[in-house]
């Protein structure tokens, strides 16, 4: 009985020591799932997910504080990558999936007032003060975020053109018996209805 | 010859007869030719001419900026017309930049024409690769990859066999077969120029068994002591022994590796049309600017094979062939396997394009509606590449993109044996394409967010060095004004100091007045 004790307590006390010992000795800074989540994310730091950019976000799913679908720039992909990082199971996004766009300055209206370079999270609008201001589209992310501050009003959401490098083969509609039973109920009603 | 099997396959209708009953036609130039800017995998080309300029035949009008990428030829002289957008020949019916020419019928060459080298055994290898690439020759089998590229040593990689592919395995197409019976002897040349190329030292030269005029005149064509050096086969006809790896599957019994190229067996594999373009472009100095296409199907009155330049428009090539039969519904570029519907009978032919295929609802049974998977097997069992079709299509449906891949999804050819077995109707290539094209979307879509991370880390940290700049000045600042208030201070204090030095001399000096003084009251 004795030893038994002695033999328990003396391995709670060895392991302990070890566990101890490598939580100082292998510590690691930051959090390494925040990390990983946010190199999920599309990076357009744009704040539709009501936090103050990606890394902020990342980090509010890492501590369970927000759900997986609340960013619309990475749409569909990005929940279910995220599905299957965390173990959670995919929900629908919650605002819908917008088209990709970039932002573009009507440089004809633009005055110069540096307002949009200051709000561009990736610097991908080149201008001085008084001088006309560009975007540089293969940086640009979407995010909107130049759109509100300018005073003018002389930016506009551009849809990203669409060439045949970008044309994608889509996902070929499941069979009419496998959707789901309300659709189809509601398909026959509204045969119904109809006759 | 020891012949092998790959996995699967089909056996189909062969549909051949139809369009090779005719003898090949060379057709004339059209008014107007619409060369797209990309007719190949990879980059788009360049356009270097402009509306309004004069062209001779094989002028180059587009020039490859990219590895990957082939040149374009101007198909006969004439002039310019514009860089317009036009439908092209894409699953996607979306129009692309093509170069528009219009014709003057005279098919004049200019001054600057590829000089013809008869004497291509004496050129480096080098040399010719650079004429293959000057040529704009891509693969004519219909995937139209730049053969250049694919005639590029890899290093550490000793090719041993050039595989010749007249296999021509898809139903309806024939213009290989009709290419392999009239000019025997300049694809024979091809495939020796490449084989000089790449230091092959034996050519393999497969014929599906149901082309026996092509088999005959090939054998009678290849010189009497060369027998050793090319060897004309034989091969079964089983649906899709044209498919690269399948190929060198039945012809030496070996599997090029998942991800690998026949290159990791020492083996080389080239369509008879792209041998016969590598000769024309080495003996004859004449870029690709022109190819044979089978015009066939239920939906055209006299089908058979014609030779056309690039840019000719598909209703050229159909009324050449007799012109519709009432009511076609359809019409294919490719086989009926592989090919997928055109929108529109202006699109132009481009160098991949090696048939049309025109069919009437009558002829094509309408497939039954979707119904879900069974799990049946019948794809796994008729696979070619040894994959697990029904496996692949849970995961394409469920956008379940890391274990589809490790499923060999980019080992799939898109064959379509799976989805012809298939007795749901589910149309499984379609799920496969998709799958690929959302890998690569989403591969293309991780490299702009990673610099969009980069460029936001970078902008917050020149913000916190701003900011840091910004309060090591203010604090620079501060500490010189403190010293500009403190240095009134040490004037004040040299000038209290001053001033006691000066009152202390005052005290000094008026005693020593008074005692002087005193000296005189007492002397007085």
């Amino acid at each position: 009985m004795l030893n038994a004790i002695l033999a328990i307590t003396g391995l709670a006390l060895a392991f302990g020591l070890i566990l101890g010992y490598s939580a100082q000795r292998f510590r690691v800074e930051g959090d390494p799932i925040a990390d990983q989540v946010n190199n999920l994310l599309p990076q357009t730091q744009c704040g539709q997910c009501s936090y103050a950019g990606c890394r902020p976000y990342a980090e509010a799913i890492a501590a369970g504080e927000a759900d997986i679908n609340r960013c619309p720039p990475g749409g569909e992909a990005t929940v279910l990558a995220l599905a299957d990082l965390l173990g959670r199971d995919p929900k629908p996004l919650e605002v819908e999936e917008k088209e990709k766009a970039v932002a573009v300055i009507d440089e004809q209206t633009c005055i110069g007032c540096t307002l949009c370079i200051q709000a561009c999270p990736v610097d991908a609008i080149v201008g001085a003060a008084k001088q006309m201001h560009t975007v540089v589209e293969p940086e640009c992310t979407g995010c909107e975020l130049c759109v509100e501050p300018c005073p003018v009003d002389c930016i506009a959401m551009v849809p990203l053109e669409r060439g045949l490098q970008d044309w994608r083969w889509s996902q070929p509609a499941p069979s009419p018996i496998e959707q789901p039973r309300r659709a189809r109920r509601k398909a026959t009603e509204e045969r119904r209805e109809s006759a | 010859m020891q012949l092998h099997h790959f996995h699967g396959g089909l056996k189909l209708d062969e549909h051949k007869a139809e369009s090779t009953a005719r003898p090949l036609l060379t057709m004339g130039v059209p008014k107007y030719l619409y060369v797209p800017l990309s007719q190949h995998i990879g980059a788009q080309t360049e356009c270097v001419v402009e509306a309004g300029d004069r062209i001779a035949k094989g002028q180059r009008i587009g020039r490859a900026k990219d590895y990957i990428c082939a040149n374009v030829h101007a198909p006969t002289s004439g002039w310019i017309r514009g860089i317009v957008e036009h439908p092209v020949p894409h699953p996607s019916g979306l129009s692309a930049p093509c170069i528009k020419i219009e014709t003057d019928g005279r098919d004049r060459w200019g001054d600057d024409r590829l000089e013809p080298w008869r004497d291509w055994r004496e050129r480096d290898p080098r040399s010719l690769r650079e004429r293959v690439r000057d040529a704009g020759i891509v693969g004519m089998g219909g995937a139209a990859f730049p053969t250049a590229v694919k005639l590029n040593p890899r290093p550490g990689k000793r090719i041993h066999t050039l595989v010749v592919n007249g296999a021509e395995c898809e139903p309806y197409i024939t213009c290989d077969d009709l290419l392999m019976r009239t000019h025997p002897e300049a694809i024979l040349e091809g495939a020796r120029i490449v084989a000089h190329m790449v230091g092959a030292e034996r050519v393999l030269f497969a014929v599906e068994d149901n082309k026996p005029e092509a088999l005959r005149a090939l054998t009678d064509a290849v010189a009497s002591g060369e027998h050793d050096f090319i060897r004309i086969v034989s091969i079964p006809s089983v649906y899709p022994t044209g498919g690269e790896r399948q190929l060198i599957k039945v012809l030496t019994g070996r599997e090029v590796p998942s991800a690998g190229l026949p290159a990791d067996l020492g083996m080389v594999c080239h369509n008879t049309g792209t041998l016969k373009a590598i000769r024309e472009a080495v003996v004859a100095g004449q870029p690709l600017i022109s190819r044979i296409v089978t015009v066939t199907g239920p939906g055209v009155r006299e089908p058979r094979n014609v030779e056309a330049l690039i840019g000719t428009p598909f209703a050229d090539l159909v009324a050449a062939a007799g012109g519709y039969r009432p009511d076609v519904d359809r019409l294919v570029m490719g086989g009926p396997m592989m090919g997928f519907a055109v929108g529109d009978d202006a699109v132009p032919i481009i160098k991949g394009t090696n048939c049309l295929l025109a069919t009437r609802p009558q002829d094509t049974p309408q497939p039954g509606p979707v119904m879900p998977c069974i799990r049946c097997g019948e794809c796994t069992r008729v696979c070619p590449a040894n994959l697990l079709p029904q496996q692949m299509y849970w995961f394409a449906k469920s956008k379940d993109f890391d274990t589809i891949q490790d499923y060999g999804l980019f080992d799939c050819i898109e064959c379509g044996c799976c989805a012809q077995v298939c007795p749901s109707n589910i149309p499984l290539v379609q799920y496969y394409r998709f799958a690929k094209q959302e890998i690569w979307g989403r591969e293309k879509e991780r490299q702009k967010a990673d610099l969009a991370r980069e460029r936001f880390e970078f902008r917050q940290q020149r913000q916190e060095r701003e900011e840091r700049e910004k309060a090591e000045r203010l604090a620079r600042k501060k500490a010189a004004l403190a010293k500009k208030d403190s240095a009134p201070t040490e004037k004040k204090a040299a000038i209290e100091d001053a001033i006691e030095r000066a009152r202390a001399r005052k005290t000094a000096q008026p005693a020593k007045e008074r005692s002087a003084q005193d000296r005189e009251r007492a002397d007085g």
